[in-house]
């Protein structure tokens, strides 16, 4: 695993400054950030602009599909990585962190350590394609957010991906 | 004299190496006693009435003391109210004499009285245990005081005592369950650390929902909590104190993952997964030094670590055979003894506080599994059945297991439910909404 050195040390900064000594009481609503999880939203820019983020979420397309249990890249899922390598070869201003997910069918921990290896299996690809190493993450959101919600193939076999999430700029997640 | 129809039979679990499921057997004529095994099918009637409350500002607590004492009895399995309307006689002074012929005659084998007294926020309960066809004490009286906010924790404590001496095992009743308090829809759930009485009662919460949590986990002495957040955006494993909710971050590897911790027994170490490169192996980390240490290095998965009570070895799941599976290592790593050889895939395995069993979560045919086996993989027991159940933790006497159950489809939600090792008095564990991931806490002091 190639690290990025800068992002390291935002999360470490982050760490120090999150902690807190307040017992939380009932509640109060938080929010989320609904770019996050692969979920379309944010400012994605148009999809007419081919520089934009929102181009390469629907035109390019950010993501790829799994078999069950498995994080090997299928013949479709290598097409969308190469547009991707690509685009991102043009848009050099972009830095990305690959989401791996899972379906509901596992259990929390397997699930998680399965999302990582659909992540790296995508981070592995796009670099073998170009994408420098220090432009790209990985996180595992395991089965925590699926996007599609029924409990059945159909919807598992959406949920079952890795989607490309860009950032302009720096990796701040 | 215990009566006949109580059926008892050897104390298999007790001793290792005794038929799984014993024969029920007759009771020998003797002091009032359940022998814990799956041969129980009968539970021991008994009668609490109402705690004499000993001033006027005891009345409430004296009432709704001696109720959570048979919410906790009843609850159990093992036990079975009598209810005050079968009475002919009531207890108006703790210090009178029992009428044991009153309670005999309602079938009440074992009686529970108490007082309690308020003086100021400080409270006082009294009580005693009478083995009524015996005709004599079971115990010597006993007292426990602490504040009027802690009255709940004195009930637990009368049950644990009431259960200890009936049953020859300690109780699990004075304890805590942390747990992920969950809200929102599926596809962008909210998570919050919470930690509540086992029975469900103070609920607190003790982070925000601003990021994923997972899978807390209680030191051995239950005042802190290691758990996994998405706080840097990144699932890391995070050590927080109960008392002040001050956390931190465990490890600096960037570009890593953590997840899955737990607790060495001593609370000096913290077991975990750390993924890189894709890869998920077993880490042990110091907490006093935070020297990191890799137990395992395989390409293939290995996660969900957790350890013996006498802290030599460690049972983890690993897909190494190709599916997910049991393996049991020293707990300083090397070779690893695959233990689980049944149909299907097997995750997330608990060691027993007592040491004896392992709970695992099973997935077999669509279905998931709460199961328990022994520590070398022999006589599997499969103890639930659903959609989802998983996580299972061990109630602190090693008897009760609690999990996480969830429905399915679009409106699936995730509940907490507890079962006994028996597989009997399947029950969910009220919370204030969806809940998911507990675990148990130690008995409290």
């Amino acid at each position: 695993m190639k690290h990025v050195t800068k992002a390291g040390l935002l999360i470490a900064a982050l760490a120090v400054g999150a902690c807190s000594n307040n017992r939380f009481g009932d509640g109060g609503t938080e929010t989320i950030d609904p770019s996050a999880y692969g979920l379309n939203g944010g400012a994605a820019g148009s999809v007419s602009d081919p520089t934009s983020i929102a181009y390469f979420q629907q035109a390019v397309g950010d993501r790829v599909l799994f078999e069950v249990d498995q994080s090997t890249l299928n013949d479709v899922a290598r097409n969308t990585l190469n547009a991707q390598a690509q685009w991102l070869a043009q848009n050099p201003e972009y830095t990305a962190v690959i989401e791996g997910h899972a379906d509901e069918q596992g259990t929390r921990e397997y699930n998680l350590a399965l999302g990582a290896r659909r992540a790296n299996a995508v981070n592995e690809y796009l670099i073998s394609r170009g994408v420098a190493a220090n432009r790209l993450k990985t996180v595992t959101y395991g089965k925590e957010r699926p996007l599609e919600i029924c409990s059945e193939e159909s919807c598992y076999s959406q949920n079952r991906r890795a989607v490309t999430v860009l950032a302009a700029g720096g990796l701040s997640s | 004299m215990i009566r006949s129809k109580l059926l008892i039979a050897a104390a298999a679990l007790a001793m290792g190496g005794v038929a799984w499921f014993a024969a029920p057997v007759k009771a020998q004529n003797g002091p009032l006693r359940i022998e814990i095994t799956d041969g129980v099918i009968e539970p021991l009637p008994y009668a609490v009435p109402d705690f004499i409350a000993e001033n006027a500002a005891a009345t409430e607590y004296a009432r709704n003391i001696a109720r959570v004492i048979a919410d906790d009895l009843t609850g159990s399995g093992l036990f079975r109210e009598i209810p005050a309307s079968a009475y002919i006689a009531n207890v108006t002074s703790f210090d009178s004499p029992v009428q044991y012929a009153d309670w005999k005659a309602i079938n009440a084998e074992a009686l529970i009285t108490g007082a309690v007294a308020v003086d100021g926020n400080r409270l006082t309960v009294k009580f005693r245990l009478f083995d009524v066809f015996s005709g004599a004490p079971l115990g010597k009286g006993l007292q426990f005081s602490g504040t009027t906010d802690s009255w709940r924790r004195m009930a637990h404590k009368v049950s644990d005592a009431v259960y200890s001496r009936v049953t020859g095992e300690s109780g699990y009743f004075d304890s805590r369950v942390v747990f992920v308090s969950e809200s929102g829809p599926k596809d962008a759930r909210q998570k919050r650390l919470a930690i509540m009485d086992y029975d469900g009662a103070n609920v607190q919460y003790l982070t925000d929902s601003s990021a994923i949590v997972l899978a807390p986990r209680f030191s051995p002495t239950g005042d802190r909590v290691l758990y996994t957040s998405y706080e840097t955006g990144f699932p890391r494993v995070y050590l927080l104190d109960v008392a002040t909710v001050g956390r931190r971050i465990l490890g600096d590897q960037a570009g890593a993952m953590s997840f899955a911790p737990r607790f060495s027994p001593d609370g000096g170490t913290v077991v975990f997964s750390l993924t890189t490169g894709g890869n998920t192996d077993i880490y042990t980390m110091n907490l006093a030094t935070g020297q990191q240490r890799r137990l395992t290095n395989a390409p293939s998965i290995e996660t969900a670590p957790s350890y013996s009570p006498d802290g030599r070895q460690i049972v983890f799941e690993s897909d190494r055979s190709g599916t997910q599976q049991l393996y049991v290592m020293d707990a300083n790593g090397g070779e690893a003894r695959r233990i689980s050889m049944g149909e299907g895939r097997y995750g997330t395995p608990v060691w027993s506080p007592r040491g004896d069993l392992i709970a695992f979560t099973k997935q077999n045919k669509g279905r998931f599994h709460i199961g328990v086996m022994r520590t070398n993989g022999s006589e599997e027991r499969l103890l639930t059945s659903s959609f989802l159940d998983e996580g299972p933790t061990w109630s602190p006497n090693g008897r009760v297991i609690m999990f996480t159950r969830a429905t399915s489809g679009a409106n699936g939600q995730p509940a907490l439910y507890s079962v006994d090792i028996s597989g009997r008095n399947l029950k969910r564990v009220p919370t204030p909404g969806a809940a998911s991931d507990p675990a148990w806490s130690p008995l409290q002091n």
